[in-house]
């Protein structure tokens, strides 16, 4: 143990005498890893996004087939038919908690890149803010009905210029006013601009249609009663799903996807990682070969000469990766991006830098330290006692 | 020193190097007694194999034919891992260029052969600062080779190579890299470590006034040995 301590020692503190080529090999560990972890962030954060955004007791209606909001069609009488459906919930007075939406692409300024984005106008009824968990206003009040009133998500404001409270904006031919802020608590709702639904349907042209009816449920489970009544219901043609599912159908695959696109990214960085650090460990062996021969020489072991060699590998890889999971959750843990949701609009969402996430990079960083230190050690177990006479 | 036994005895000791398909002959049929508390030098034209007898004599090669007995203890025949144990036990060596660990102290050089043994670290510290002491370098002990002159560098390693108490002392021109006067220096210690510690030493030389201060010279040519003097 002494031994291998002492080999370790000496290995690790020689690390600055090849200087140059140790900080190649952590700064290509720390790019591989900071990748991984990049796109985990993303991923992650953008899952909790879409997981915060669906309640399991509020159902969604589109039409039949439609599959997201943009392609659906509802008419004013499909919303009278759902009103009497079993298993919707009703407030105080005994109306129904129900909003029929309608939402618009509109273009916004992004302030990152000054370009534009798209993003979304939903037309709400009254009881919208009932049907989503967490709303509340921020600032201002909410828009008053049969005015051009916005009342703008957080995500909104954080990602998009001339959204602040009071400002009048132009989106297409109109102007409205911005008099209200609100948060749903990070959901997808934060990435949306709400106006009244008879408003929307006005300026938009869209007649009495709206595209989907949102309405509470009294139980998660009343959405099987909700579904039998809509499939009995020979006028109706709908599609009911709780918006928790409507949500991971729609959305969730993104988060696949980063996913898939990140991992095999970060295998190919640690394919050059990896020939860094064999490269680098290489040396060090070669460098040391006279030092190696002379303990062996001394009596210490081929097997502390691999270990140390395997150990200073591994300190590389760990620095590198230590050196990723640091720079990546300073600059990116909590802060927001956007991509494309479901439906062609910017959801904003949040970095997120998971434990299960630092853990993986780790491994990852480790697994390189491991591979590309394991030939080198075994070359420094090998080397030649005949090697102390080298000059 | 009553041994009857010698430290060592070469028999019919030979080594071949093969090379492709040629094979070089170094030495055939060799045998040498060494004597305990014996001072060996070694002559001979580069090339003569002198570096390659001590490597039989140090257990670090092995050789083509016959036998090394150590103690009465064939070691030619051992196991790389018990000739490992068996040199941290009974060797100490000394090179030409030194051979100190360049990130290691001084006394952290010195205290390598130390950690191979069950000495605790106070026990350790203390035959480290004895041997640096021996060495006459004890004021040095924090520094790093690089720090060091090449002859206070050969003490730091003379420390190293009897820190742990050997038997046999095995020097390939200890002074090869010296100036006269620290080449003197340090090969009167090395007398001094025969004469008044009983060490045995055999040491390999090119340069004859060196050999002056060993007991005994042998002068190898053409794979046989030529005695020079004898001042014993
Ligand atoms: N590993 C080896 N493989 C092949 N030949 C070798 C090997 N080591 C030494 N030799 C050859 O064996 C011969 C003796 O070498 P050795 O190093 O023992 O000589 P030396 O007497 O120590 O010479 P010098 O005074 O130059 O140090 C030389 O011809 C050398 O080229
Ligand atoms: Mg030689």
């Amino acid at each position: 143990m002494k031994q291998l301590f002492a080999v370790i020692g000496m290995n690790v503190r020689s690390i600055p005498q090849r200087a140059g080529m140790s900080i190649a090999t952590i700064t290509s560990v720390a790019f591989m890893v900071a990748v991984l972890l990049g796109f985990l962030a993303m991923a992650n954060g953008f899952e909790k996004t879409i997981n915060g955004s669906g309640s399991d007791d509020v159902a969604v209606f589109l039409r039949g087939g439609s599959q997201a909001e943009v392609n659906s069609v509802l008419a004013r009488e499909d919303a009278r038919l759902i009103e009497v459906a079993p298993g919707i919930a009703t407030d105080e007075s005994g109306d129904p908690i129900m909003s029929a939406e309608l939402y618009v692409i509109v273009d916004g300024t992004k302030r990152s890149s000054q370009t534009e984005a798209n993003l979304p106008l939903r037309g709400v009824q009254q009881q919208a803010v009932n049907l989503r968990q967490n709303f509340a206003l921020t600032g201002g009040r909410m828009f008053e009905p049969g005015t051009a009133e916005l009342v703008v998500g957080e995500g909104v404001i954080r990602e998009f210029e001339g959204f602040d409270l009071g400002q009048t904006i132009r989106l297409g031919s109109n102007t409205w006013t911005i008099v209200g802020t609100f948060s749903t608590g990070g959901s997808v709702f934060d990435s949306e601009v709400w106006a009244d639904l008879g408003v929307v349907q006005n300026l938009y042209q869209r007649g009495s249609s709206v595209q989907s009816l949102r309405a509470r449920l009294t139980s998660p489970d009343a959405i099987e009663d909700v579904r039998a009544y809509v499939e009995g219901e020979d006028r109706l043609n709908l599609d009911v799903t709780s918006e928790r599912e409507y949500f991971a159908d729609s959305a969730g695959g993104i988060a696949t996807l980063l996913k898939f696109v990140g991992w095999p990214l970060s295998i190919v960085m640690a394919i050059g990682a990896f020939a860094g650090a064999w490269n680098t460990m290489y040396s060090s062996v070669d460098s040391r070969t006279r030092e190696i021969a002379t303990l062996r020489t001394i009596g210490f072991s081929g097997f502390t000469a691999f270990m140390g060699t395997l150990i200073e590998s591994l300190v590389l890889a760990l620095l590198g990766g230590a050196l990723a999971i640091l720079v990546i959750y300073i600059l990116f843990n909590g802060n927001s991006a956007s991509t494309l949701g479901g439906g062609f609009t910017q959801i904003v969402f949040s970095f997120e830098v998971t434990l299960g996430s630092v853990i993986s990079g780790l491994v990852l960083a480790l697994s390189v330290g491991f591979l590309g230190g394991i030939i080198p050690g075994i070359r420094a177990a090998r080397v030649p006692l005949l090697a102390v006479h080298q000059n | 020193m009553t041994d009857q036994q010698p430290l060592y005895q070469l028999r019919d000791l030979s080594k071949t190097y093969t090379r492709g398909k040629e094979s070089i002959s170094i030495f055939k049929g060799l045998d040498m007694d060494i004597q305990h508390g014996d001072f060996i030098a070694i002559m001979g034209p580069s090339g003569s194999g002198k570096t390659t007898l001590l490597n039989q004599l140090g257990g670090i090669d092995s050789p083509s034919s016959g036998q090394v007995v150590f103690e009465g203890k064939r070691i030619d025949n051992l196991s790389q891992g018990a000739l490992a144990k068996w040199r941290s036990r009974n060797v100490g060596f000394i090179f030409q260029f030194y051979n100190l660990m360049p990130t290691l102290s001084a006394a952290q050089n010195v205290e390598l052969p130390l950690l191979l043994t069950g000495l605790s670290g106070g026990e350790r510290k203390k035959r480290v600062k004895t041997a640096l002491e021996i060495v006459g370098i004890a004021d040095r002990a924090g520094h790093k080779p690089r720090q060091l002159s090449g002859g206070q560098q050969q003490r730091v390693a003379i420390a190293r190579a009897i820190v742990a108490d050997p038997k046999i002392l095995l020097a390939d021109e200890p002074t090869g890299d010296l100036d006269r006067t620290t080449a003197d220096e340090i090969l009167g210690m090395l007398q001094q470590l025969n004469t008044e510690l009983g060490k045995t030493i055999v040491m390999v030389t090119h340069d004859p006034s060196a050999a002056k201060y060993a007991k005994r010279e042998l002068y190898l040519d053409k794979g046989e040995f030529v005695e020079r003097g004898n001042r014993s």
